[in-house]
């Protein structure tokens, strides 16, 4: 089959002679993709940041597809189904997933307790390969795929495995109050999304922080918020101080992680050293522009093993740091409620859609934060398939 | 490994019996909330329903901080090679330590190279063009990437001339000398 091939930091290729994914267990099925997502943290493995991601690697945990068989194990799941396939792999019997942390399943990720089972997320997320290709296994196919609703665009639908539900849960996290001001660090997809959820739970005003004007100005646009452009600024913090009457905002939401630009000192240690997990800038200013016994809300995705941030703050400030990956089963009915209603439009972040044979110059380009690009869509061969 | 004595977990076991066990517990303290669902499931520990255990039929490597595999694993890229060994040995030390990470990367540069010997013995010359994204690259920004060739064509000359200079110096002073 088709599938995207990790060959090293920044060297990915279009691979015709994958094998073809099989059930390995009873509970699997597997999946024909229709459509697959390039998300912002799989440039975290792109740019050869995260530990244990293996050349010859399949990534991609945002995709749709099509049931073409499943293991004598799965009852619910017909082949024919066509499914949004969340990103978390969770057996549904654990402690953790009957507590409805699906990303936290403690039988799915042999390699890593601390992170949960994810599709194409190096080894440090279980050793899956991913759904940029044709063709996926898919474990506990009873657990987390859910059939699309009628109706429903499938590019909305692809959108809902991940991008929308970690943005939901950012805002989620954050536990906004009606009136709150909210700052979210990082118009990427999901800080565009946080933002835009933001609303949902009350907020009373949102700002959006980057240094992008490409993604601030598509990010005033789709989320209807404030946007600062920080390289604009003496020093983001005192700007987000002063515009919140010098309190600091109710809550801060970091959709950054370990890749933020903004600080020579981290991006040194953290980037070019490798002596941190990547740069915590967007955390430091959270921690720091929060109001005393604020949230700071965390969803950009860090690595192992620790990360330079203001912990005396945080203690003196009484801030409530939370953060996980998203349970994307447990939000997905709010969720499609949301969208089948209108009320959020996920398709409309995607800005570039590719064969899944150029899938080396979709990450190039999103890399790069080229043509403005916001999110890109894989589309295989096979998607059309009968 | 030294672990709790049972006499710890006897005593720990009791704390009914302390005056005031759980008069001041506040089910609304709860932080995780609505994340988390709490129903005391992760009391329950080890006692919960597993589904079946995936055939081990391939090396899967697992934290030392839970006894096994788990029920359902990865298949992709066993280890291998060198970059096996080194994985192997970073597999020793709990994720708690700098010393398997570090040397998960280790791994990782390492088994870049080896991709590329598996490449050529397959035949295979990887395409530095595409794979790297230039392809793309040269449609949207054609004027940049002109423009980073140039700076690394100059730099690359510098160098050059810099380092043929310093070798003729030192040809000419070691045949003055002889």
């Amino acid at each position: 089959m088709l599938a995207m091939n990790f060959r090293g930091p920044y060297r990915v290729r279009a691979d015709r002679n994958r094998p073809d994914p099989e059930i390995k267990h009873p509970n699997d099925a597997i999946v024909r993709v229709t459509r697959s997502l390039i998300c912002g943290s799989d440039l975290h493995l792109y740019h050869g940041m995260v530990p244990d991601t293996r050349v010859g690697m399949t990534f991609g945990h945002e995709f749709t597809g099509v049931v073409e068989a499943v293991g004598s194990g799965v009852q619910k799941l017909k082949v024919g189904d066509h499914v949004l396939v969340p990103f978390n792999i969770a057996c549904g019997t654990c402690p953790f997933c009957k507590q409805e942390l699906y990303g936290n399943c403690h039988e799915a990720n042999p390699e890593a307790t601390a992170v949960g089972g994810f599709f194409g997320y190096a080894h440090i997320g279980g050793g899956y390969d991913g759904g940029q290709a044709e063709y996926v296994r898919v474990p506990y196919a009873d657990v987390s795929p859910t059939v699309i609703p009628e109706g429903m665009d499938i590019e909305d639908a692809v959108m809902l495995t991940d991008v929308t539900p970690t943005g939901y849960q950012a805002a989620e996290q954050g536990g906004i109050q009606p009136g709150d001001t909210v700052v979210v660090f990082g118009a990427g997809p999901v800080g565009i999304m946080a933002a835009r959820c933001s609303w949902l739970f009350g907020a009373g005003r949102v700002i959006i922080i980057d240094h992008l004007d490409y993604r601030l100005e598509f990010a005033r646009n789709y989320a209807k918020c404030e946007a600062y452009n920080f390289k604009d600024m003496d020093d983001p913090v005192v700007f987000l101080k002063k515009a919140t009457d010098w309190y600091g905002a109710d809550v801060c939401i970091d959709a950054v992680g370990c890749e933020a630009s903004g600080d020579a000192l981290q991006t040194i240690l953290g980037k070019q050293l490798l002596f941190e997990a990547g740069t915590a800038t967007a955390l430091h200013w959270a921690i720091n522009s929060v109001k005393k016994g604020g949230i700071v809300s965390v969803i950009g995705v860090y690595g192992p093993p620790w990360n330079l941030v203001p912990m005396g703050s945080l203690m003196n400030k009484g801030i409530t740091l939370r953060g996980n990956q998203a349970s994307v089963k447990r939000l997905l009915p709010k969720l499609i409620d949301h969208v089948m209603s209108g009320r959020l439009n996920p398709k409309g972040l995607i800005t570039h859609r590719v064969p899944l044979e150029e899938v080396p110059d979709a990450y190039h380009m999103f890399s790069a934060k080229r043509d403005n690009i916001i999110k890109p869509l894989l589309i295989p061969p096979r998607a059309y398939a009968a | 490994m030294a672990g709790p004595t049972q006499s710890d977990r006897q005593i720990a076991a009791q704390p009914k019996d302390l005056p005031g066990w759980g008069m001041d517990a506040d089910p609304e303290n709860d932080p995780t909330y609505p994340m988390k669902h709490a129903n005391g499931a992760d009391h329950q520990r080890l006692d919960y329903e597993k589904a079946p255990q995936q055939p081990l039929d391939m090396e899967i490597l697992h934290s030392i901080e839970r006894p096994n595999v788990t029920r359902v694993f990865g298949t992709s890229t066993p280890p291998k090679g060198l970059s096996g060994a080194i994985r192997r040995y970073a597999y020793k030390f709990s994720e708690a330590t700098a010393t398997h990470w570090m040397t998960l990367i280790l791994a990782d540069r390492v088994n870049v190279y080896e991709g590329i010997i598996e490449d050529l013995a397959h035949g295979i010359i990887p395409n530095l063009w595409v794979e790297r994204g230039w392809r793309a690259e040269w449609k949207v920004n054609r004027a940049g990437m002109i423009q980073k060739m140039a700076v690394g064509a100059l730099a690359v000359t510098g160098a050059v001339m810099l380092i043929s200079r310093r070798n003729g110096k030192k040809a000419r002073m070691s045949a003055r000398y002889r």
